[in-house]
């Protein structure tokens, strides 16, 4: 198992490593930061002395070393949008993130899983029927929209929640639920079908002539098999919600990376984009890793094959 | 087996079991009107070829015939004195593990392969002995050793994927036997085993039985394994079982067409034969079965009243009934060549 794991380690880091250097060399592609910045009347000896301060007439592998070294000590660059070191920003907007795509998570997963199990074991129910309607109408509505409908539903009309911002639990309860309803409908499919396989196993029907109570069948033994398929699903979808929260902090005016990107995009703050990229690709490395990690412990088949 | 037994003695008897399987396009009758009986202590053999509803009979036996699409249409299945078609789900439960129990057909897939063994075989345990986990750990390493596993403290912490085939059979019979059932259904329990292992599996089965007085339904395809393991035999073809009786019986005299269609096509060691023997055609489809004698379109004795009504049952010898027209007294087509009446029951 800690070989497994340690192995997994060092193909994180290797994907990583081919990370940073898209990261750079999309930067480099995206053409002359110095253009964004200085106004058209600066002069020649101007635009030369910024890029000189910059590294910036270094040849490019130089530049990869230095701005790996940087990287590597936590140095990402000042933002020119709001004149403060990245890392700062990112501290600062980061955990708003996590504990809104956190809190999706946990929505996504506390309706999808129960849905999916119980539709499988009642195949054909008008439960089964209920729980597809229910879950292909959050897959088809976009998610701003199920954020406005939603807002103005308890929002605006019943009062019951705020619009937006962030504080306690009720602020996260309609954006949480605006970006989690989304997969809902993937994850429950997955499971569903997965559970209609276990449910079929020789060693479910073993587990029924040992006399097991059907409960016991479904929540012990197929449940944790039937998991194995959806559950790197789940854990990549926590990497999609980060990322893809984007836009419902933008309708929710949540104070996150999200909407600080969007505003950086909007001022043309390459550094901060570039910064905010990079931690995404860590993001989606480690989460791959811990998937692979969790899926090992569910599945004892995997940390010896 | 066949000298002294007395009623008391039969702890299964079924009677008339139909066991149909509705869908949208036909209705598959797998079983179709079964009686036998099962006495303490002895193994019976229930032999055919595959879908003649060999496994269909013994999951009807344990009410666990896959929902919804089938179902036990008619027919008693009395357990020590009760029907237990008449019983309800979770009285039900109590007769599955702890007074009949199966060993299904392939164990690479029958354990679950996210626990490990010991977890499996302590829940199976468990539902017979409520105690503390020490002692549950201790019957569980008794029962991995009454099955032969060695060194069983080791492999109760393994999963089923570190184990051999024939090892995880050895499990899922100790997990069968875990609840000491009075009845064990074995499903074809060594065809997915290599021929060595199949040997000291049947050894030990016959071991446990001699030891616990367990009475065993033997389902195979295999008369080899039938010679060696069974007292008794019921030849099933097409949802019906055509033929039973004591197993010396039904070898030296089998009376039935199809049976001895059957004891011809297992190859002999001392005969060297070009072409195996086999028997023409293809068994009726469950779905569209004929009118009369299900073997009829196959049968080389076949006449009128064969196509038309489904024969009687006529006995042989005592313990010892066939379904054929063929074998009752007033037959006028060709007489079955190979058939030895037992003198003085018949002319």
């Amino acid at each position: 198992m800690q070989r497994f794991i340690v192995l997994r380690i060092l193909q994180g880091l290797l994907a990583v490593f081919v990370i940073s250097l898209i990261v750079f060399a999309l930067s480099r592609v995206a053409g002359d930061p110095l253009a964004a910045i200085l106004d058209d009347e600066a002069g020649k000896e101007q635009i030369e002395r910024l890029r000189q301060s910059w590294g910036l007439d270094k040849p490019l592998h130089v530049q990869y070393f230095t701005y790996m070294r940087r990287l590597l000590t936590g140095d990402l660059g000042v933002s020119f949008r709001w004149d403060r070191p990245v890392l700062e920003l990112i501290a600062e907007r980061l955990p708003a993130t996590v504990q809104l795509s956190s809190f999706a998570l946990v929505i996504t997963g506390i309706i999808a899983f129960p849905i999916g199990v119980l539709s499988a074991v009642r195949k054909d129910s008008w439960f089964d029927a209920g729980g597809k309607m229910f879950a292909i109408l959050g897959q088809s509505a976009p998610t701003f929209a199920v954020g406005l409908i939603l807002m103005w539903l308890f929002a605006v009309q019943l009062g019951w929640l705020p619009t937006s911002g962030r504080g306690g639990f009720k602020h996260m309860l309609l954006p949480g639920f605006a970006l989690g309803y989304y997969n809902v409908a993937a994850i429950m499919r997955l499971t569903r079908s997965s559970m209609l396989d276990v449910l079929d196993t020789e060693y479910v029907k073993l587990a029924r002539i040992k006399g097991i109570p059907e409960w016991k069948i479904v929540w012990k033994h197929c449940f944790r098999n039937a998991l194995i398929g959806p559950l790197t699903y789940f854990s990549l979808i926590f990497a999609v919600l980060i990322t893809g929260s984007v836009v419902i902090e933008t309708v929710f005016a949540w104070p996150g990376l999200g909407l600080m990107v969007i505003e950086a995009i909007n001022s043309k703050d390459h550094i901060v984009v570039q910064a905010v990229v990079m931690l995404f690709a860590l993001l989606y490395v480690g989460i791959n890793i811990a998937t692979d990690i969790t899926y090992a412990y569910v599945d004892p088949r995997i940390r010896y094959g | 087996m066949t000298a002294v037994q007395t009623a008391t003695d039969t702890i299964l008897e079924v009677n008339n079991l139909k066991t149909y399987i509705f869908t949208r396009a036909a209705t598959v009758k797998a079983v179709d009107g079964i009686s036998f009986d099962l006495k303490k202590g002895e193994t019976l053999g229930i032999v055919g070829e595959s879908g003649c509803g060999k496994t269909m009979t013994a999951l009807s036996l344990l009410r666990l015939v896959p929902r919804p699409a089938g179902r036990i249409v008619e027919g008693e299945i009395v357990l020590n004195g009760e029907d237990i078609l008449q019983k309800s789900e979770d009285e039900m439960r109590d007769v599955r593990g702890r007074q009949i129990s199966m060993i299904l057909q392939d164990p690479q897939t029958s354990l679950n392969p996210v626990f490990t063994i010991g977890n499996q075989l302590r829940e199976a345990l468990g539902i017979a002995h409520k105690e503390n986990k020490s002692s549950m750990l201790g019957r569980a390493v008794d029962a991995l050793r009454k099955v032969n596993v060695a060194a069983p403290e080791r492999r109760l912490d393994d999963y089923p994927h570190q184990m051999s085939g024939g090892m995880k059979q050895r499990v899922v019979g100790a997990i069968a036997m875990s609840c000491e059932p009075g009845i064990i259904i074995a499903d074809e329990p060594t065809t997915a085993l290599d021929v060595t292992i199949q040997l000291q599996y049947l050894r030990l089965l016959k071991e446990i039985q001699a030891e616990t007085g367990l009475a065993i339904i033997f389902i195979t395809h295999d008369f080899g394994v039938v010679a060696r393991m069974c007292d008794r035999v019921a030849v099933m073809y097409a949802g019906r079982i055509i033929e039973q009786g004591d197993v010396r019986d039904i070898f030296s005299r089998p009376a039935h067409p199809y049976t001895q269609a059957l004891i011809n096509s297992v190859p002999k060691l001392e005969e060297r034969v070009d072409r195996l023997y086999s028997i023409e055609g293809q068994p009726p489809l469950l779905s569209n079965l004929p009118e009369g004698c299900r073997f009829a379109p196959r049968c080389p004795y076949v006449s009128d009243r064969c196509l038309e009504t489904y024969p009687t049952s006529i006995q042989i010898a005592e313990e010892h009934h066939a379904d054929c027209w063929a074998l009752h007294p007033d037959w006028e087509g060709s007489p079955i060549a190979e058939y030895v009446a037992p003198t003085g029951t018949t002319g």
